[in-house]
């Protein structure tokens, strides 16, 4: 045998394509199980520097885009194509062929056959035995023997064999769409030098025409960002950690974007006005796009296939909330935006990253209740003069937990980390106005000594003498500072470090009990500064005020001197488009039409042969069987014509 | 596929009868009936379906005379879920809170409560199916029979009245109760049970009910805690993406897909205990295993071929590529491998016996893999059914 003739062998072979299918199952779910596609600074994270260059270089990021995935689909399609190569002409010749050659030696070394003895009638015997075969559905050929014997020989189910061929091919065709559809052309081209990865965060008009694609590219899979007003005609193919410009020939641009919700506020539909401008049209084309629906222009299907904020205006009130400034400073914003707050070295640079108008979660505790819609939060990065950003997720309105409502507010020092949250409760109004209030007077030392004053003159009975009220409202004063100086913790602090070990736990039980009676005494002063008369201090107060106390300890971990409370928005919103070029979907398509109908033929046709001989000497019929699968069905199919055909021979 | 022959003086030859020669009085009324009902439905509601929903009306009324001639147990069946669901969803009187009050809903056919009788039916089922084989009794046989049938009509009673109530919460809320892990469970166990069911008659043994309602067993387990633990059963609105007309067609032939699978890999299971001389007076024949084993697989391995390409022109609509190497889609790949060298080593290289039996039993694995797994380990595109 030669070399080629080996190979051929070799590739034509089922132990070569079992294996190319086991190999290429291997192959997909290393993807399925490491995340394809991320941030490749996530990977970094992820395994280490020395893992992450051993990966990439094996292109596991990107598996079905990797140059070894793309050949073992091609050896997939070689090996089947030479399999079909191979085995087609015999599988037609079958298709065809009767066997009308065989001698009557070898119809007796079949494992299935049966001689009968019959009458002399030939004629009759032959015509019952033809109406037999045509009854079940077999086709036949007689040949006259010299001898004067004449063999039947029949045959059903020959399509059985085109199933073979019609599986076989689909896949070759599937493949070979499917690699049409991928990026073949593109690797060759980055092979060769001519295009490169963008990895730099530059304006479209900005990105070199290496790593452009011209409007001629046969096939892309590209994304495109509208925001609600803008229009574009380029959009971005993502390639491993960077990407590529895919030009378009037509514009898009973006009307409008809706979504709708359900009652109980999970989302219904996305939709998207686009107006597709193209010097081709008389007048540009208005139409919408939904998930499902997408558009089909110049062999481009438009997809609706995201969504995010495309800008949206923002008003806050920004509290300084370790200050003892009772009044919040107005500021404005917009996503994607940076405005800056205060100047010199507390600067402060706020970075708006997103805004949500619709968030749907489940704050109950065990999980059970019904997830809701909780209105807007605003995400956004707030950074010092040293260029350290810390991010936080606010919402807009306070969120039921627990049965009380709350200002809830996520912190963050860097993407790894879960947020962390603050909760500052509502007030009465369900506005944070109170709470700030109280946070101011708290913090305000120059009110401490009215504060402890007022408190001595509940606390203690009229009698008592000038020395002790004072020694107490000294006392009470220091608490209020150490307290304003770093909330409980700064008191633990206090007890620490005057407090005989043994005594402290009772010593922070009376602390306690003061700064709650104090922060009684500071909440009605708050609001008798802000003008409220006849403050009431009832059940719902007193928890108001142990949460006030328990949120101004949390401040001192909220990261930033300041709390932006979301005041009014303007949403504009961006349709996230998916834009393809796909010509080998046809024949994918094709090709799976092909392949079911091959798979049902292969499975539910069954050939079977039959060749009767009759020997008007012997008087004798010989009956033989055969079939290409030889299973229990043929085996019950034979038994039942041999007793059939018995009764008719024998009548 | 009939296999009756007709013995009538006229039939001297004893050949084969025509398909619709075989046909008698009832399968004719049947199909009368359902056809008659397709209209009626059809001029009742035409205002409010398009023609996609007209061609699944008109769709099912003949594909379903045609499953009921050919199988003629459904005819039965049909009849069976059509009244009990109209007698329950009539009871509703429009109202979801009907579930708690009508006596006949909140302990029988609410579709909740269906569902629940369904479940306890086929762990009976199960039962008695095991003491049919030990006891060798051919009457507890019939009656495991019959307790299947009844779970597979209480689950699809319970999925018709679930379809209703969707609607009952909002119109706009409605849909087919194929959309989420708690009703495609469902659909698993009465899709498994059925095909169970035909084979039994087919090759007129009752040994490997109990094998099979194993699987269903374990569903309906799965179903439970979803309930209890999880209270999953809950009907959800659809997210955009789900809102398709493949999804009608894809969910169901991918679980006449899972369902085959499962089964073979049970009657795998029943094929080596009978390798090892397990059971070996009561199973059947090592080679009627053997040749149902096959035939599951192969009618498993063409459904999942229609569904994977179903899902594929579905990915195409919605997510813009009918092939995006999602988690979910890369696993029906490689199931489907898995069957098709499966096939291929049967077919082509012949081979036979317990090698190919522990295959489809470890190819259940990756099914099963391929079903819940992807949905509990790995993050993808298939937007329903986390755990
Ligand atoms: C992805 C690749 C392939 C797939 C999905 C595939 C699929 C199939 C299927 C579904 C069957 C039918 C089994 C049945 O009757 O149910 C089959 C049969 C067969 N395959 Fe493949 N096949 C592939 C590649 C190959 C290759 C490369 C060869 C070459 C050696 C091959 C040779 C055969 C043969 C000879 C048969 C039996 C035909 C018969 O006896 O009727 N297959 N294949």
């Amino acid at each position: 045998m030669t070399n080629s003739k080996r190979l051929y062998e070799l590739l034509s072979s089922m132990r070569f394509a079992v294996s190319v299918l086991t190999v290429l199952g291997i192959a997909s779910i290393i993807g399925t199980v490491l995340k394809q596609n991320e941030p490749y600074a996530n990977y970094v994270i992820q395994f280490g520097q020395f893992w992450f260059d051993l990966f990439e270089m094996l292109g596991l990021y990107d598996v079905y885009h990797s140059a070894w995935f793309l050949v073992i689909l091609v050896f997939l399609v070689a090996s089947t194509s030479l399999c079909i190569y191979r085995n087609t002409p015999l599988m037609l010749k079958e298709l065809r062929a009767y066997r009308e050659q065989v001698t009557e030696k070898s119809l007796h070394a079949f494992s299935h056959q049966h001689e009968y003895a019959t009458g002399e009638n030939l004629d009759k015997t032959k015509q019952d035995l033809s109406h037999f075969l045509t009854a079940r559905g077999f086709r036949f050929r007689t040949v006259k023997h010299k001898d004067g014997s004449e063999l039947i020989a029949a045959k059903a189910g020959s399509y059985q064999r085109l199933g073979y061929i019609f599986t076989h091919a689909a896949i070759v065709i599937i493949c070979i769409g499917g690699l049409m559809d991928g990026n073949v052309p593109l690797k060759v081209e980055e092979l060769f030098g001519q295009k490169t990865v963008e990895s730099r965060d530059i304006p479209a008009n900005e990105v070199p025409k290496k790593s452009r694609l011209s409007v001629s590219n046969l096939s892309f899979r590209a994304n495109m960002t509208l925001p609600e007003g803008a229009s574009a005609d380029v959009a971005f193919q993502r390639v491993r950690d960077g990407y590529m410009v895919q030009e378009l020939p037509f514009s898009i641009a973006l009307t409008d974007f809706r979504i709708e919700h359900y009652p109980t506020g999970q989302p219904k539909s996305f939709e998207s006005d686009l107006v597709i401008i193209d010097p081709d049209l008389k007048e540009p084309l208005k139409h919408t796009i939904s998930v499902n629906h997408p558009l089909i222009y110049k062999g481009i299907a438009i997809y609706q296939s995201d969504f995010q904020d495309g800008g949206s205006k923002l008003n806050f009130d920004v509290w300084g909330i370790l200050s003892a400034e009772a009044k919040p400073i107005p500021v404005e914003g917009a996503i994607f935006g940076k405005t800056e707050f205060g100047a010199g070295a507390d600067g402060l640079q706020l970075e708006f990253i997103d805004f949500r108008k619709f968030n749907i979660l489940n704050l109950s505790l065990d999980g059970k209740g019904k997830p809701h819609n909780v209105g807007p939060n605003v995400t956004f990065k707030v950074r010092d003069t040293a260029g350290q950003a810390k991010e936080y997720v606010n919402y807009m309105q306070p969120l039921q937990l627990d049965g009380r409502y709350y200002f809830v507010s996520g912190m963050r020092s860097s993407p790894q980390e879960e947020f962390k949250y603050l909760r500052i409760p509502a007030d009465s109004n369900f506005e944070m106005q109170g709470f700030m209030r109280m946070r101011a007077v708290l913090f305000n030392k120059a009110l401490h000594q009215e504060i402890a004053h007022r408190f001595a003159l509940k606390a203690l009975k009229p009698g008592d003498d000038a020395a002790i009220k004072t020694k107490f409202e000294a006392s009470v004063v220091q608490l209020l500072g150490a307290f304003g100086d770093g909330g409980f913790a700064e008191i633990a602090k206090l007890i620490d470090a005057s407090v005989p070990k043994a005594q402290r736990e009772a010593a922070a039980q009376t602390y306690i009990k003061i700064i709650t009676g104090v922060a009684s005494e500071a909440y009605q002063l708050s609001q008798e500064r802000a003008g409220i008369k006849n403050v009431k201090v009832d059940e719902n107060t007193q928890a108001f005020l142990q949460d006030s106390l328990n949120a101004i300890s949390d401040l001192f971990f909220y990261g930033e001197p300041i709390y932006l409370q979301m005041t009014k928005f303007e949403q504009r919103e961006a349709s996230g488009l998916q834009l393809t070029r796909s010509p080998g979907k046809n024949l994918v398509y094709s090709g799976s039409v092909l392949l079911v109908l091959g798979i049902f033929a292969m499975i539910y046709i069954r050939e079977r042969r039959i060749w009767l001989l009759i020997k008007p000497q012997q008087q004798t019929v010989l009956f033989a069987m055969s079939a290409n699968r030889k299973n229990r069905d043929f085996e019950i199919e034979f038994n039942r014509y041999q007793s059939q055909l018995s009764a008719l021979l024998q009548r | 596929m009939a296999t009756k022959q007709n013995l009538t003086p006229t039939n001297i030859n004893d050949d084969p009868v025509p398909f619709f020669s075989q046909l008698g009085w009832k399968d004719w009324l049947y199909a009368i009936v359902l056809i008659a009902s397709t209209v009626i439905a059809y001029s009742k509601y035409s205002q409010f379906m398009d023609v996609y929903e007209t061609t699944f009306l008109f769709g099912a009324g003949v594909v379903f005379s045609l499953l009921g001639w050919c199988w003629k147990p459904v005819r039965l069946l049909l009849v069976g879920i059509a009244t009990l669901s109209l007698f329950s969803i009539n009871l509703y009187h429009g109202d979801l809170d009907s579930v708690n009050k009508v006596f006949f809903l909140k302990f029988l056919i609410g579709s909740q409560t269906a569902v629940m009788w369904m479940n306890v039916l086929f762990v009976l089922a199960m039962l008695t199916y095991w003491f049919a084989l030990f006891a060798r009794s051919a009457f507890t046989g019939k009656v495991a029979t019959s307790l299947t049938w009844a779970a597979v009509l209480m689950g699809f009673v319970g999925l018709m009245v679930r379809w209703y109530e969707s609607y009952l919460i909002a119109p706009d809320v409605g849909h087919i109760p194929l959309s989420n892990l708690y009703e495609v469970f469902i659909l698993f166990c009465l899709i498994t049970s059925l095909m169970y069911l035909y084979y039994e008659q087919r090759y007129a043994t009752k040994q490997l009910g109990g094998f099979v309602m194993l699987v269903v067993s374990a569903a309906v387990g799965f179903i439970l805690w979803y309930t209890f633990s999880r209270h999953a059963n809950g009907i959800q609105p659809l997210v955009p993406a789900l809102q398709s007309y493949w999804m009608k067609i894809h969910v169901p032939a991918n679980f006449i897909g899972y369902g085959a699978f499962s089964l073979a890999a049970m009657v795998a299971s029943a094929y080596l205990l009978v390798d090892k001389e397990i059971l070996v007076s009561r199973l059947p024949a090592a080679d009627v295993l053997d040749d149902l084993m096959y035939k599951a697989i192969s009618v498993g391995f063409a459904f999942f071929t229609i569904a994977t390409i179903l899902g594929a022109v579905w990915a195409a609509e919605a997510w813009g590529g009918y092939w995006s190497w999602d988690a979910k889609e890369t696993w029906a790949l490689i199931v489907w491998l898995n069957y098709a060298a499966w096939l291929h080593l049967r077919l082509v290289k012949g081979l036979r016996g317990p090698m190919l039996a522990w295959w489809a039993l470890i190819g259940l694995l990756v099914t099963t893999f391929a079903f819940l797994g992807v949905n509990m380990f790995l993050s993808g595109l298939h937007s329903y059914g986390t755990l």
